[in-house]
């Protein structure tokens, strides 16, 4: 059984609809890439799966063991977050805070996960710096640590290297591909193509023709061609 | 000196006084917790608003000449704070505008309700000490105090059990609601408690100055701390002090309660951002 099952999905805001006709299915250990224009509906459909946002239509099922609420998110930075006074452990740790369901205080478990996955994402020298004063790409670091805490299967991106530098993006990349190959599936929004086909096993395109397949079938399809023709660094692949 | 010493030991012995110092710095913790997550959640006008709504509602009260003016007050300022923090996100009105609206709306209403229904014959002392809270703190009866109490440990004691929770819902609550955490639930505590507590602070320092009790610790804390924890602590501490201080210093020279307190509270903020500047630049 696959991981996340979504079927005939139709997505918008109240009575406008963004995109539709949306099919695809995830399986532990994919790495999926969503892809499409601006608008197309991208985010949209990411609050959707994250049951941020009930759909227009169509259903979303889980399987393999997973539960609704075992899917870990790095969202975009919000406005709030940018003076926030906390430190790099306060934040990481609240990933934690799904599993505390009533105990209002963490436990050891807790605290030792959150100390491992700082340790995965080379944030431990930080733990106790204040997370506005990082780089975008050690904020990154942080939250996608705080993501691990929340889960060991699934993990949601969302535009993971929006911001940052090439050489920061780079590693960023090589970050969550090894995460994927530790055995934790990956679904990332991306305006990055390029390297959307060169890390993912299959991409999602949103949009009026939706496609949904595995990365040599994106590159041989209609809807993939005519996407990298007109992106930049399209021509590398 | 001394003669200040003996002066102060004088009012001291007196029991109004006791009694306003005791609610003076329960207020000021309560307030400055809960201070840190409303100015990161963008609501530092919110006691302002929460006490015009509470005026408003005092208004009505008078004018139906309930004895018993809080059971009427505290309801209606809870239900407005919950609509005001709830519908923050994706409400037709955006936060800042809703607060505004519901401030100056309700503090009109209950102006022109009370000019209406004159219920006394010294309607605008009476108007002024429910909005700068110049006398009524020096009238608090002992039911009243222990009212005050009995309210201040209750939110403490939530503020503690749900600080975990309402941190990771104040720092990014699309992750909290992703992750499992019921981030309405908490919205909706932190809204009941804040009402709460700017009911118990209208007799402090008047409907006016709240903000400046919510809003000043926290940010005063948060120049120099730069976890969440050491700013909640450091906001709590600074806000005592403030109240204490200012409360001795209104009764030594006879200058208004609340204005001295929002004062000394200003001092602070000054002293705070010096501070925290040199800190920095030392780091750097």
């Amino acid at each position: 059984m696959a991981l996340l099952t979504v079927r005939d999905l139709s997505l918008g805001y109240e009575s406008r609809v963004v995109a539709e006709g949306i099919n695809f299915t995830v399986n532990a250990g994919d790495y999926l890439c969503i892809v499409g224009e601006n608008g197309s509906g991208k985010s949209t459909l990411m609050k959707t799966l994250l049951h941020l946002k009930e759909p227009l239509g169509g259903e979303i099922s889980v399987g393999d063991g997973l539960k609704r609420d075992e899917i870990g998110y790095l969202p975009q930075q919000t406005v709030v977050q940018k003076d926030f006074p906390a430190s790099v452990r306060e934040i990481v740790l609240s990933g934690c805070q799904g599993r505390c369901g009533l105990r209002p205080f963490y436990n050891k478990a807790d605290r030792k996960c959150c100390e491992e996955n700082m340790e995965r994402m080379g944030i431990t020298d930080l733990a106790n710096r204040c997370y506005r004063e990082l780089s975008g790409g050690q904020q990154q670091r942080v939250l996608l640590a705080r993501a691990l805490c929340a889960t060991q299967k699934l993990l949601l991106l969302d535009e993971p290297v929006s911001g940052l530098d090439p050489k920061v993006t780079k590693e960023m990349y090589e970050l969550i591909e090894r995460l994927n190959r530790d055995g934790i599936t990956i679904i990332m929004i991306s305006h990055d193509i390029a390297a959307a086909v060169q890390y993912a096993s299959h991409i999602l395109h949103v949009g009026r023709n939706v496609f949904f397949g595995t990365k040599e079938e994106y590159l041989r399809s209609d809807a993939g061609r005519l996407f990298l023709s007109r992106t930049e660094g399209g021509e590398e692949t | 000196m001394s003669e200040m010493a003996e002066k102060l030991m004088l009012y001291m012995q007196l029991p109004f006084v006791r009694r306003a110092i005791i609610v003076g710095v329960l207020i000021a913790l309560c307030s400055s917790l809960l201070g840190v997550t409303l100015v990161l959640k963008r609501f530092s006008f919110i006691g302002d608003g929460l006490s015009h709504v509470a005026f408003g509602a005092m208004a009505i009260a008078s004018v139906m000449n309930l004895t018993n003016d809080i059971l009427l007050v505290m309801p209606v300022t809870i239900v407005s704070a919950v609509l005001l923090l709830r519908t923050g996100q994706n409400a037709k009105i955006k936060g800042d505008a809703a607060v505004a609206m519901i401030s100056v709306a309700s503090l009109a209403f209950g102006y022109l309700i009370l000019n209406i229904f004159p219920y006394s014959s010294n309607l605008s002392a009476d108007v002024c000490s429910t909005l700068f809270g110049s006398i009524s703190i020096l009238t608090l009866t002992l039911r009243e105090v222990w009212v005050c109490v009995i309210m201040s440990v209750v939110v403490v004691i939530v503020f503690i059990l749900f600080y975990n929770k309402i941190f990771a819902v104040t720092f990014d609550e699309d992750f909290s609601k992703a992750t499992g955490t019921k981030a309405d639930r908490y919205n909706l505590l932190v809204a009941v408690v804040t009402a709460v507590i700017i009911v118990l602070a209208m007799n402090l320092v008047g409907s006016l100055l709240i903000s400046a009790l919510v809003i000043f610790p926290a940010l005063s804390a948060m120049r120099i701390f730069r976890s969440f924890r050491s700013v909640t602590i450091c906001s709590v501490v600074l806000s005592v002090i403030c109240a204490f201080s200012g409360l001795i210093i209104s009764i030594l020279s006879g200058t208004p309660v609340g204005s001295t307190i929002v004062a000394v509270d200003t001092a602070a903020f000054i002293l705070c951002t010096i501070t925290g500047f040199l800190i920095g630049g030392k780091q750097q």
